[in-house]
């Protein structure tokens, strides 16, 4: 669960955190989107290092290490998945040739990079902040309350999910045994009773909230109002101006593997 | 025998949950470990099979650290019954559901079926056997669970907050189910801050606070004591706190039972007529 616990928003104050989340979430996606189109070694490992100023920056370094440590599992079967079905289903040369593993640790970075950023937005932004600038940006009320909530959840399920892991293990149940199919199967006692109290939290949630009238307001104002402030344009133009740099790079300019480039 | 020495655990986000604990539990021992939310009662019982390992001391059972053993391994030996049967219910039935542990272990189906069996009748739902968990009632839900901890036959028996959310009757039937775990020479300890139950079952009391043991005695020792009570944050029972309201009439005063009460208060009237 420590995957989850990177995404849990710690309330503190920093340049960062005080940044608008409309002009962070732009960055993040500039970010992801460039590292969609990359899918050679060297620039994904530059991508790499583009989040971590911010993670210094908002003193986020704990969290974050957990965070990049609980994808590392899934970081590897991405890599395997990768490295193997590369392997048997195209051209790619006899294992383990150098391109063939390139390829595989490039996708992994790339996976990186995405819950990278996405971890220092989520780590930096208030789940009130982020209801804000969704309903700021014209998205229908319900949904941005559906999107707040789902965020405010994520650590509530987190804990629930370690209480029934704990309550499974002192009935003799051992995660960490058998082979892969096994272990899989192992979270089925884990998964059922968490899907389970989700739906009754959501049903109970939904109850209590038209108990209070929720959505009998046609029209809505905010006590808070955000407001692009200089930090955040400054933000955004260094996100337009990667934005282009990538796509220019990705039409125009083929970039060199890193086994090309040691090769020489 | 769990033997507890000098026990210290932080969380990972640093909250030191217990602060030097030292305790022993005989074997055939009925204790009660009572005290605020948050003295750090179901993080010292999660010590006792091993889910969580010490960051300082020691938690030995029958002779073997936790931290040289697995969870698994140390249940095989101490049942825990968590707070809220929703967090380990999962399967199609009550069958299945009782019989998750015993495969786990790996008992053979034919002994599989008999302790099915035994179990659903000890805790009167064999009458469920095909029905799904999550149609049952909340106390018929803590009883399924305690049955699929009780099938395997632990020598000890761990329960938090058993009586929380159940009805009177609920709570009765448990409140005499646990007490006749004990007679049968089971080890049993309740975490727990329902004064009434603790004042009629009678086990030893273990008193917590701010992550170590305030108190530790017999029920009523620790029940009557005022100052004790207070700093625990639980309250004496009812009748405990009418008698010491009384004014000085020359009555024993530190009583938690309700029929003693009764017959001290008779014998009162019987003196007074
Ligand atoms: N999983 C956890 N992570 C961090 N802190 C915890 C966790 N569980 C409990 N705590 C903290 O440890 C202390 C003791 O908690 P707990 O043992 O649950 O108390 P009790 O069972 O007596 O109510 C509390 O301050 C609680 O906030
Ligand atoms: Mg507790």
């Amino acid at each position: 669960m420590s995957m989850f616990e990177g995404f849990r928003f710690r309330r503190v104050s920093s340049v960062v955190h005080l940044l608008d989340p409309r002009a962070k979430f732009f960055f993040v996606c500039v970010l992801f989107i460039t590292a969609i189109l990359n899918s050679k070694l060297p620039p994904l490992i530059l991508l790499f290092f583009v989040p971590l100023p911010f993670v210094l920056m908002a003193g986020v370094q704990r969290e974050w290490i957990r965070s990049m440590r609980g994808a590392l599992f899934f970081a590897f079967i991405i890599f395997l998945f990768n490295f193997l079905f590369t392997y048997l289903y195209t051209e790619y040369p006899q294992v383990p040739s150098a391109p063939l593993l390139e390829r595989s640790i490039a996708m992994t970075l790339r996976f990186l990079v995405l819950v990278e950023s996405f971890s220092v937005f989520f780590l930096t932004t208030s789940p009130d902040h982020l209801g804000l600038a969704l309903e700021q940006s014209h998205i229908p009320y319900e949904f941005c309350f559906a999107f707040t909530t789902a965020v405010r959840f994520v650590p509530v399920l987190a804990e629930e999910a370690q209480t029934i892991m704990d309550a499974q293990k002192a009935r003799g149940l051992e995660l960490e045994r058998g082979n892969f199919l096994k272990r899989v199967r192992n979270y089925i006692p884990i998964l059922i009773p968490l899907i389970v109290g989700a739906i009754r939290r959501s049903l109970e949630l939904a109850e209590a909230m038209e108990s209070r009238a929720w959505g009998a307001s046609e029209k809505r104002t905010n006590l808070y109002v955000l407001k692009l402030k200089r930090n955040d344009y400054l933000l955004v133009l260094i996100s337009v101006l990667m934005l282009i740099l990538a796509v220019y790079v990705w039409l125009y300019i083929p970039i060199p593997s890193l086994t090309i480039l040691l090769s020489f | 025998m769990i033997e507890v020495r000098d026990l210290h655990f932080t969380y990972p986000t640093g909250v030191e949950a217990l602060r030097g604990i030292n305790l022993t539990v005989r074997d055939g021992e009925f204790l009660a470990i009572m005290g605020q939310n948050g003295a750090g009662k179901t993080t010292l019982v999660k010590h006792f099979n091993g889910l969580l390992k010490p960051t300082a001391g020691e938690v030995v059972i029958d002779g073997v650290s936790t931290r040289d053993a697995s969870v698994a391994q140390i249940a095989r030996n101490v049942g825990f019954v968590f707070q809220n049967p929703d967090h380990q219910l999962f399967c199609e039935t009550v069958e299945e559901e009782v019989a998750f542990a015993l495969r786990n272990f790996g008992f053979k189906e034919t002994a599989i079926k008999n302790r099915v069996d035994w179990a659903l009748n000890l805790l009167d739902i064999k009458r469920y056997r095909e029905t799904s968990p999550f149609m049952l009632s909340g106390g018929e839900r803590k009883r399924v669970a305690l049955a699929s901890v009780l099938a395997w036959d632990p020598k000890v028996v761990i329960l938090d907050e058993p009586t929380i959310g159940q009805d009177h009757r609920q709570k009765e039937k448990l409140r005499q189910f646990i007490v006749q775990l004990n007679a049968q020479k089971k080890t049993v300890i309740v975490v727990t801050h329902d004064v009434e139950f603790v004042a009629e079952s009678n086990p030893q009391v273990m008193l917590m606070s701010g992550g170590e043991i305030v108190a530790e005695g017999d029920a009523r020792e620790i029940l009557t004591d005022q100052k004790l009570v207070a700093q625990a944050s639980i309250v004496s029972p009812e009748i405990t706190q009418i008698l010491s309201g009384l004014p000085d009439l020359g009555i024993q005063k530190n009583v938690i039972d309700v029929h003693e009460a009764t017959s001290i208060l008779l014998d009162l009237l019987e003196v007074a007529s």
